[in-house]
């Protein structure tokens, strides 16, 4: 947004609804002749692999880039899974970057590879990319603004079946042709005649890298002093394999390590198990990051040299993340813990997952999930058992205009009953504080309509839809409790309470609480309830039977721990404006 | 060349403080090569930030490099291995028991700690919260450790930069910072 602006470029840039949608908007560009690109990360794609794959066989006609991000580790996603899998299923060229620099690169090649063989591209970073920074040149931008231009073709923009097999041959021919493409050939990392001295047989071994990894075994191999002994190969292009490139290496070398994240995409298309090491014969592990010192392990092992001196990470297990000191999300936990001591919590993805730390989730699966399983929840239970137990279920804003809507439709047309908490939080606090459809504008300032979450849960048919503030605990508390009677009433369904109250790090809001000034009492008797059931982190304990200490460097001044203490422990000293 | 792991707790400014650095760094002329954490680490967790600097360019800089290297930057992964740091500010004292393993034997460690005890830790968030912004406890642990001698670049440099950034919080930098160095000068030198 920040280039967009100081650039003065001549395009649209959008924090879609979600990644299906963006994906399709994007497409919509390159279909008019303009250059377009869709980002989001690993899971993202599994929502837009609908039009990925359909996409395939149209083509595209400006360039088109899915930037893809995996996760492996995973750091911060439900699945370790490799996009160029993706790649693979659809039939679409990829592109590995092993460093921010040549991601920089790649966008460009991307650009002219899809637009040569009018294919979209996926450009595959992971996290260790992603989340790197390192000095280096922005390239100029083109000055070329290209008119939109959607020049109508049935046969491909609107494909039938009929039309969709010669598609798909002519899909098949590009994919033939990319692979034949001269400079997306693996190249040489390291300065090595990669031919064995001639008349005495292949050369012992080669390493074949891409990504990440292979930033860590060039670092590895040159700290090691062999960077001039192992070839290396970098690929920068691991779907379609050139042509050519496993027969030279099965040629040259007697055995081939191949280093990739986080599945065996290239090493599948080697095909050779004997004399290829990789994940099918357990030479790397098939699940987890390749960090860089597990890159040295499985180097030196491969390479017949002795194993490194060993520096372990102690076993002790790291701070567990938590809401913010003031999340609104944990006063509406708390409040749902509460109201429903023994019901089933479907949750969802966004900062609130950590509503598992208040034991407020049961499940997280994917976005939109929440209500999905909420409803198999209920008719699972009415139907083979005689005690249905409450559910109650919780999805933040973002994530339920993400794909909430359709799932709450299908659960008030089903017949189910449930309590549903929308997390109202006024804007994607996970990722960044980027917009959302409620407020009205957009991620580069434009006014544009407010969509109300109320006026849509009605208009999916949930009959009970009402909205309060989780700050006010006893309240919101007495307000869940209405829903729930809602959900077993004769006449009742899902019942749809909206937790609403802006997220405490977003500072587009005014600030909409006053800071209150707390301390604990004598009564406290140590008793750890608000450590252990509300967890706020400017609650500290002290020990068995010590009182509580506030730790005011991290307390928001929110107030809701005054309302959570049995034994009215906690007090407010004073009110005042900061 | 120099590496660098910066660890603590999300919120604490692990970020501010390697973007510090290596924003030194580049001033230098150097090459550089970091790795950040985000998401949901960031609510309270651990996070740690591997940082990597280069030796500098220029005919002064390559004795310290073999040959080989002398063209390119030294680095190629973003992450650093254990055993290998020179350097760990750990903003946290869980940091120390932490992260300790990815220091060099004879790497060294900056600690913010209540406990004074050891000769690289220091109250950071004490004197922090002396000057009435704990959350500046970053930049006393930065002071610090750039007091010691032991880092790539002086603090004048980064003082330099924190000069640069104007805005509110400018003034409260430079006192944490300059707190920071005070002490190194009363803890460090002999």
């Amino acid at each position: 947004m920040r280039i967009k602006q100081e650039h003065g470029l001549s395009l649209h840039l959008e924090w879609s609804i979600n990644e299906k949608v963006a994906f399709e908007v994007a497409l919509g560009a390159s279909f008019s002749g303009r250059r377009a690109a869709a980002i989001m990360k690993q899971v993202g794609l599994n929502v837009a692999a609908d039009p990925l794959m359909s996409a395939a066989y149209t083509g595209v006609k400006g360039g088109f880039i899915a930037v893809v991000a995996d996760d492996p580790g995973p750091h911060s996603s439900q699945t370790e899974q490799d996009s160029r899998f993706y790649a693979m299923m659809a039939k679409l060229p990829v592109l590995d970057p092993a460093s921010p620099a040549e991601a920089r690169d790649f966008v460009p090649r991307a650009f002219d590879l899809s637009e040569q063989y009018e294919i979209p591209v996926i450009l595959r970073p992971t996290t260790r990319v992603c989340h790197a920074r390192q000095d280096l040149e922005l390239r100029p931008f083109s000055p070329e603004v290209r008119p939109p231009d959607f020049e109508k073709d049935p046969s491909r923009w609107a494909a039938t079946p009929k039309f969709r097999l010669l598609l798909h041959r002519a899909l098949n021919q590009k994919i033939e042709k990319i692979a034949r493409e001269p400079d997306l050939y693996p190249r040489l990392a390291n300065p090595i005649s990669h031919t064995g001295p001639s008349g005495k047989g292949p050369l012992p071994a080669c390493i074949v890298a891409s990504g990440v990894a292979l930033a860590h075994a060039e670092e590895i191999l040159n700290d090691l002093g062999i960077q001039n002994q192992v070839p290396l190969y970098r690929v920068p292009m691991p779907f379609p394999l050139p042509t050519g490139f496993r027969e030279e290496l099965l040629a040259h070398y007697a055995k081939v390590l191949v280093l990739e994240e986080s599945y065996p995409v290239i090493e599948l298309q080697l095909q050779n198990k004997e004399r290829v090491f990789g994940r099918a014969n357990d030479t790397v592990p098939k699940a987890g990051e390749l960090l860089p010192e597990l890159v040295e392990k499985i180097l030196r092992k491969f390479l017949g040299l002795p194993p490194a001196q060993l520096f372990e990470p102690p076993g002790i297990p790291g701070r567990r993340p938590t809401l913010c000191a003031g999340c609104p999300h944990r006063a509406a936990f708390f409040a749902i813990k509460k109201a429903f001591p023994k019901a089933v919590y479907p949750g969802d993805i966004g900062c609130y997952t950590l509503g598992l730390n208040l034991g407020a989730v049961d499940t997280v699966l994917c976005m939109g999930a929440a209500i999905g399983l909420a409803t198999g929840f209920y008719h699972t239970y009415n139907t083979g058992a005689e005690n249905q137990p409450p559910i109650a279920a919780t999805i933040g804003d973002s994530t339920f205009f993400h794909a909430g809507i359709p799932a709450l439709l299908n659960a008030v047309v089903q017949g189910a009953r449930f309590v549903l908490v929308i997390l109202d939080n006024s804007t994607t606090a996970m990722t960044g504080q980027q917009p959302t459809p409620a407020g009205g504008t957009t991620l580069d300032g434009r006014k544009v309509p407010q969509v109300s979450i109320g006026a849509i849960a009605k208009a999916c048919g949930a009959r009970f839809v009402e909205t309060g503030d989780p700050y006010e605990l006893k309240e919101f508390t007495a307000l869940l409790k209405q829903a729930g009677e809602h959900a077993k009433e004769p006449q009742g369904g899902v019942a749809v309470v909206i937790a609403k109250r802006p997220c405490l790090m977003d500072r587009k809001h005014p600030q909409s609480w006053t800071r209150k000034q707390i301390t604990i009492n004598e009564k406290c008797k140590g008793c750890d309830f608000c450590v252990k059931h509300f967890e706020c982190p400017a609650l500290q304990s002290q020990g068995d039977k010590l009182p509580v200490l506030v730790d005011h460097s991290l307390c928001s001044g929110c107030g809701v721990c005054v309302q959570v203490c049995p034994n009215q422990a906690i007090e407010i000293v004073s009110e005042k404006e900061v | 060349m120099q590496q660098i792991i910066i660890s603590g707790v999300g919120g604490q400014g692990v970020l501010y403080v390697t973007r510090l650095l290596a924003e030194a760094a580049l001033a230098q002329g150097r090459h550089i090569l970091l790795s950040e954490t985000h998401g949901m680490a960031q609510r309270g967790g651990n996070v740690i930030s591997h940082l990597k600097v280069g030796g500098k360019s220029g005919p002064t800089a390559s004795q310290d490099l073999p040959v080989s290297h002398q063209a390119a930057f030294e680095f190629t992964s973003p992450l650093i291995r254990p055993g290998r740091a020179n350097i760990l500010l750990a903003l946290h004292p869980d940091g120390i028991a932490a992260h300790s393993y990815y220091l060099r034997p004879d790497g060294r460690a900056y600690c913010n700690a209540s406990d004074e005890g050891k000769c690289n830790f220091i109250d950071a968030t004490g004197i922090a919260s002396e000057l009435k912004s704990p959350v500046s406890a970053n930049l006393v642990l930065l002071g610090f450790a750039l007091g010691s001698g032991e880092l790539f670049c002086l603090p004048e440099e980064v003082e330099r930069l924190l000069n640069s950034t104007g805005g509110k919080r400018m003034e409260i930098n430079l006192a944490a910072f300059h707190a920071g160095l005070q002490r190194a000068a009363e803890k460090l030198s002999r």
